[in-house]
């Protein structure tokens, strides 16, 4: 796998939830309506992502405990619905499963280092800053993880399980 | 090799001898908790089971609870409805642990397992909600989840594919000197840890000053562990937990004790004197950003918010009263207070602490999460400063990116409502 994109959007540490997508909207639930929301507090890169100007598979570097706070699953629906990438140095534990969860696409890459406006390939190991011309290692999801992302996420998997325990 | 609290309760879940940590299970569930976000959880259960001809059934009825604490009652059209489409799912599918939005039986999820013994020692308890982490105060393991999870667990009574996590081992020592509490000493080790210092890890409480601690002050310290990026929080249970259990929680039938073994390891190891420790207070917007008492006093505020699943138990409450009697609230802020339950209410009720706060000039709210997660119930000005005895402090989170939020303690909160500044409650208000 290999993708080539461009950094949309950079974030700092420790970026929760209701950066993400603040409480005010949580009656909202299905990921169609989610949409809207993203990131709702930062004008600017909300109504960028509102009126499509930021193409599919775009990237978003974040830094550590990206997601951290409520496990509210909204966060990860909105990102993936704007099939957007996120890379980060790492993810706050319930957030990055609700990602794995619904397949939003995510890396963890502990040095990565990219400005907006970069040129970022990825592959199965590591994101190239095609600007800068460095290259970051990207660590493998946890192993426990990697069944679900294999069925396509958590609801195809559940589903394969239930058929088994009620055909048992 | 000895095991953890959560190692030996995951041992027990998959009936196993022992598990390590990064070992790869899958728990049966022995409760299963959601508020309005079971508006997502109902819809990913349906397509668990659309297309394959069999009735989406959850697994067991009796340890799925439902409570309404986000909105309530509901500030909208859309809330209301999704409440309804949760309250006939409840019905249809026999779910009796359903807490709806009454004056006897309401109240914030993490108040209402405690206090109606949903929560037994050795339990594994998943949530869709972040403080979930709370129910390891009477040493379950007991952690956050999304609602695609909570939809496989309704479907199967596990959970999937979870890592035994590693532990953390905080002993604390010493006696809380006057006005300083479990609050502090949870903002202090989060301040310690780092706002990610513990994520994939649990949290384990030791020593003598835990022992002495009540149910109600555990609690504060497992609610605020995911501040840490804690999977969860837990207090090995004890004669505490037995006396909570049974006085408090009414239960009646056999508890069944369990202690992490004497050879345990841990990650890694933290010992805490509370006897030196001084107010905290957590800074915007970070709650890892904690300063003693001394460097914010005399900050200017707008709104201050008592309540919560972190603090509007009837001892938080008890203490406000205590601060507030007689007293005003400073005509520049507005005191906004939020009971954790109904049943929490009706006794603050009784003990005249509700009469007490609405003559200094509090406003005495329904139980519920209220202004803590910004969605209702007191939103913030562009520029206003809180302060609340709640768990977050995000850029946003009550409501306007453009306010700020500090947190504290009841105490810390009451006496700064009285002068309208962050004030040390070391030198009263």
């Amino acid at each position: 796998m290999s993708i080539v994109s461009k950094v949309v959007f950079k974030v700092g540490d420790d970026i929760s939830t209701d950066i993400i997508y603040p409480g005010r909207f949580m009656a909202t639930v299905l990921p169609s309506e989610t949409l809207q929301y993203a990131f709702a507090d930062n004008e600017v890169f909300n109504k960028k992502l509102n009126a499509k100007q930021v193409p599919p598979n775009s990237v978003i570097i974040g830094g550590k405990n990206f997601g951290c706070g409520s496990s509210r699953e909204q966060a990860a629906s909105t990102l993936k619905g704007h099939e957007l990438i996120i890379v980060a140095k790492h993810f706050a534990r319930i957030f990055l499963q609700n990602a794995i969860n619904l397949g939003l696409k995510m890396i963890i890459c502990p040095d990565i280092d990219a400005s907006e406006g970069d040129d970022i390939e990825i592959t199965d190991t590591e994101v190239i800053n095609k600007t800068t011309g460095k290259r970051f290692a990207i660590q493998p999801l946890p192993k426990a993880r990697q069944a679900i992302v294999d069925a396509g996420g958590l609801i195809p998997y559940a589903k394969q399980r239930m058929l088994a325990m009620h055909n048992k | 090799m000895g095991m953890t609290m959560v190692q030996k309760i995951l041992a027990r879940a998959t009936g196993q001898a022992s598990v390590k940590v990064d070992d790869v299970l899958e728990p049966r569930i022995d409760l299963a908790m959601s508020h309005e976000n079971a508006a997502i959880v109902i819809n990913q259960f349906q397509e668990i089971y659309k297309d394959t001809g069999i009735e989406a059934k959850v697994w067991d009825p009796s340890k799925i609870t439902l409570i309404f604490d986000h909105r309530v009652p509901a500030e909208t059209s859309k809330t209301a409805t999704n409440q309804e489409k949760i309250r006939k799912f409840a019905a249809q599918q026999g779910i009796l642990k359903f807490h709806d939005i009454r004056g006897d039986e309401g109240g914030i999820c993490h108040q209402i397992l405690p206090e109606n013994g949903y929560v037994r020692p050795g339990y594994v308890v998943v949530g869709t909600d972040s403080h979930t982490t709370s129910h390891g105060a009477l040493g379950a393991f007991s952690f956050g989840i999304g609602g695609t999870e909570m939809s496989a667990v309704w479907s199967l009574g596990h959970a999937l594919n979870i890592e035994v996590p590693g532990t953390i081992k905080v002993t604390v020592e010493g006696e809380f000197p006057p006005h300083v509490y479990p609050k502090d000493l949870v903002l202090h080790l989060i301040g310690l840890l780092t706002a990610e210092g513990a994520n994939f890890k649990v949290i384990e409480f030791h020593g003598p000053t835990i022992k002495k601690m009540s149910t109600s002050g555990r609690l504060v310290l497992c609610n605020m562990s995911v501040e840490a990026g804690a999977t969860s929080g837990i207090v090995p249970p004890d004669e505490e937990t037995l006396r909570y259990l049974k006085e408090e929680a009414g239960v009646t039938d056999k508890i069944e004790m369990m202690s992490p073994d004497p050879d345990a390891v841990y990650d890694r190891e933290i010992k805490i004197d509370v006897s030196k420790l001084v107010p905290q207070v957590a800074c915007p917007h970070t709650v890892d950003n904690v300063k003693p008492i001394d460097e914010v006093k005399g900050i200017k505020l707008n709104q201050i918010v008592v309540g919560s699943c972190t603090n509007g138990r009837l001892d938080d409450l008890e203490i406000v009263a205590g601060i507030l009697k007689g007293k005003k609230v400073a005509r520049n802020v507005r005191m906004i207070i939020f009971p954790a339950s109904a049943r929490i209410y009706r006794q603050a009720l009784k003990k005249g602490y509700l009469e007490i706060f609405m003559e200094a000039g509090a406003v005495v709210m329904n139980p519920g999460c209220g202004s803590c997660l910004g969605v209702h119930q007191g939103a913030l000005a562009d520029g206003d400063v809180a302060l609340a005895t709640t768990n977050r402090n995000f850029k946003g989170r009550m409501g306007n990116p453009k306010g700020e939020v500090y947190l504290c303690s009841p105490e810390t909160a009451a006496v700064s409502a009285i002068t309208g500044v962050i004030t040390d409650p070391r030198k009263g208000g």
